[in-house]
């Protein structure tokens, strides 16, 4: 059993291949849901697309499984070109967002479905199922149908089902978002231990950026068809490409002050108590309007003195910082110079350096 | 005090559900006691009596009138032809309304029209629509044999309602095209109902147009389709209008189902209590048929 299993994962490393869309366009009617997007993946990596709904992410996602066709712009898997061949010849699994299990038919025969549509024989089929359910631990559940399993059970059965067929690349459609809170965070260690494991390169979208900065090698930005910025998630996270990135990142978002031609940012957490930060520093004077105290960290709302008040300005404080803070009143604060980001104010665009 | 409570009651008297429930429904109910409810306990009390249309007086004869509804070799015809012509209508009827259901779901230009078009037959009146069939049938004039005739496909007429399997094979086919539209909306109302990711899914893991029909499209319809076969064979058992304009029953009882039968004896003939008796006889079959059929259809409700 744990030789068979060595050697099929083995081989499923081995298919990994890279994706790459190339100036890639989706029109729904007047609708431009992608934007001319250029995307390559490299082999065996977690890509994670980001970014709120109707950005176009699912689109693309659907474009390279084959679900739907493009207006415009070349899709290759590997180092094919594989526009116009429908999914089951593009070496690609997906998993949806509810799972789409077929409700009449067992676990075994779901995770045996894209085997039978193969043309496998009974027995390497029952070999595979048996190995794809053991990797997923769900052995126990074959005789069962969808209806009698819980949300994560499902989940684990509709990795399996993709599994089986030994893609070249997992395309995951939001594959959390119908699990609760708790397993979430469960299924998500399981989903990231489960595809190092197999090593295939895995394309997974999400709206939730919990999700992105834990999970992906690199995140994909995107918004209103198009790529924001596509980086690590110390990148997206630490040098945003623009405000939107910037904001659409990160809990509570970048503060953003406006400086003539420009906008300055810095994160809640890199604006202090002016005695806690060290080296070169911006300091200003920071208005608490209220606290919030959380236990673990205390969250700040308020503006800076000399900015228009409207601007609402969040510090977050971690709990090691014990500084006597009082609602109503300035303190005075900073921020690290190392830590404040630039961006024009007409394009948005990240600026390099500070502007003089 | 207690005049004013009532006064008070009364003002709120409409939105008191204990009072408005009964109200509504009491329309209904009366409906249903009077034209189903009177007439069927008024069929049973026959089907046990020696009424006639000329002695109407009920006088109890026990089984006496089935017996001899089951003495007569024309029932027991019409009991074969109802079954024969129900399986096989309604064998069709699943046949062409999964068919036009696939094909009615499809995108394509029009579709509004050919929907409209599919439709038709369901809205027009039963007996309208089989007059014109009547006519298209005729033994003479027949447009159908007209072209056939100038296609050079056929000599002579068919007289497709004088020769018994001819006749059977009209009454089926009219009855076909009748429910056939009925059947396809239920089924692609089923068809709606199957959820997009499941369809994708079955793209993403290779299925083609076979397998996705066959493993997944009927079996997650198969509930739905339940319905649509419970509605044809009721329409088809318990309707007389079809063949009473086509063939009156004939060519000698060939198309004679248990309706055209119980009208013929009962009314036509006279002897209410042998038609009342001939009418019943299929009511236990239809309430058990329907019990089963609901019963599947619950039980494959899987979505």
């Amino acid at each position: 059993m744990d030789e068979v299993t060595t050697t099929i994962e083995e081989e499923v490393a081995a298919v990994a291949k890279s994706v790459e869309v190339r100036r890639l366009s989706k029109k729904f009617g007047g609708v431009q849901a992608v934007d001319g997007i250029d995307l390559k993946s490299t082999e065996g990596e977690f890509l994670v697309l980001l970014g709120p709904s109707g950005c176009g992410k699912t689109t693309l996602l659907r474009m390279i499984a084959g679900l739907e066709h493009p207006t415009e712009g070349e899709i290759l898997i590997g180092d094919d070109v594989v526009n116009g061949l429908p999914p089951r010849i593009r070496q690609i699994a997906m998993v949806f967002q509810s799972y789409a299990l077929y409700p009449h038919m067992t676990v075994a025969r779901n995770i045996g479905f894209p085997l039978k549509a193969e043309g496998l024989d009974a027995a390497t089929s029952r070999k595979r199922i048996e190995w794809a359910s053991s990797l997923l631990d769900i052995q126990d559940l074959l005789e069962r149908r969808p209806r009698q399993l819980s949300g994560g059970e499902r989940q684990r059965v509709a990795l399996a089902r993709a599994l089986v067929r030994e893609p070249a690349v997992f395309l995951l459609d939001e594959p959390l978002s119908n699990l609760d809170a708790k397993l979430r965070a469960a299924a998500r260690d399981d989903l990231l231990e489960f595809q190092r494991r197999v090593g295939t390169t895995t394309i997974y979208v999400t709206h939730d950026q919990v999700e992105a900065m834990g999970m992906g090698d690199r995140i994909a930005v995107m918004n209103k068809g198009k790529i924001r910025q596509l980086g690590t998630p110390d990148e997206v996270y630490n040098r945003p490409a623009d405000t939107f990135v910037a904001t659409f990142i990160g809990s509570p978002p970048m503060n953003m002050l406006e400086r003539g031609n420009f906008l300055m940012g810095f994160r809640p957490e890199q604006l202090l108590p002016v005695g806690i930060v060290d080296g070169d520093v911006m300091p200003m004077t920071y208005h608490v309007n209220r606290i919030e105290n959380l236990g673990s960290e205390r969250y700040l709302y308020g503006f800076i003195r000399g900015y228009a008040e409207d601007i609402k300005i969040i510090a977050m404080l971690p709990s090691t910082v014990t500084v006597a803070i009082a609602a109503g009143q300035d303190h005075e604060f900073a921020v690290a110079n190392a830590k404040l980001r630039y961006f024009d104010k007409e394009t948005g665009l990240a600026m390099v350096g500070a502007p003089t | 005090m207690t005049t004013s409570v009532l006064k008070r009651q009364k003002r709120y008297l409409f939105e008191n559900e204990r009072f408005l429930a009964p109200l509504l429904m009491s329309p209904a109910i009366l409906y249903i006691i009077a034209l189903v409810g009177f007439p069927l306990v008024l069929a049973i009390i026959y089907a046990f009596t020696d009424i006639t249309v000329g002695d109407s007086s009920l006088d109890f004869v026990g089984f006496e009138t089935f017996r001899r509804v089951f003495d007569d070799p024309v029932f027991w015809r019409s009991l074969r032809n109802t079954f024969f012509f129900a399986v096989v209508a309604n064998s069709l009827v699943v046949i062409f309304a999964t068919v036009l259901a696939n094909v009615l779901v499809a995108d394509f230009k029009g579709k509004w029209i050919i929907r409209f078009l599919v439709l038709l037959p369901w809205t027009t009146p039963v007996s309208l629509a089989t007059i014109t069939w009547l006519w298209t049938l005729d033994s003479l004039f027949s447009p159908l044999d007209w072209i056939l005739r100038n296609l050079g496909l056929i000599e002579q007429n068919s007289y497709y309602l004088g020769k018994a399997n001819l006749a059977m094979s009209s009454v089926i086919a009219v009855h076909t095209w009748r429910i056939v539209p009925l059947a396809a909306v239920i089924v692609m109302a089923g068809m709606a109902a199957i959820p997009n990711e499941i369809k994708d899914a079955a793209d993403i893991d290779g299925a083609r147009f076979w397998r996705k029909l066959f493993q997944i499209d009927i079996p997650l319809l198969a509930p739905i389709i339940a319905v649509a076969v419970l509605f044809g064979i009721i329409l088809t058992v318990t309707d007389i209008s079809v063949v009473f304009v086509l063939t009156r029953g004939g060519p000698t009882h060939a198309t004679q189902v248990l309706p055209t039968w119980a009208f013929f004896k009962g009314i036509e003939g006279g002897a209410l209590g042998q038609g009342a008796a001939i009418a019943l006889f299929l009511f236990p079959v239809l309430v058990a048929i329907t019990a089963v059929v609901l019963r599947l259809a619950r039980r494959r409700e899987i979505l």
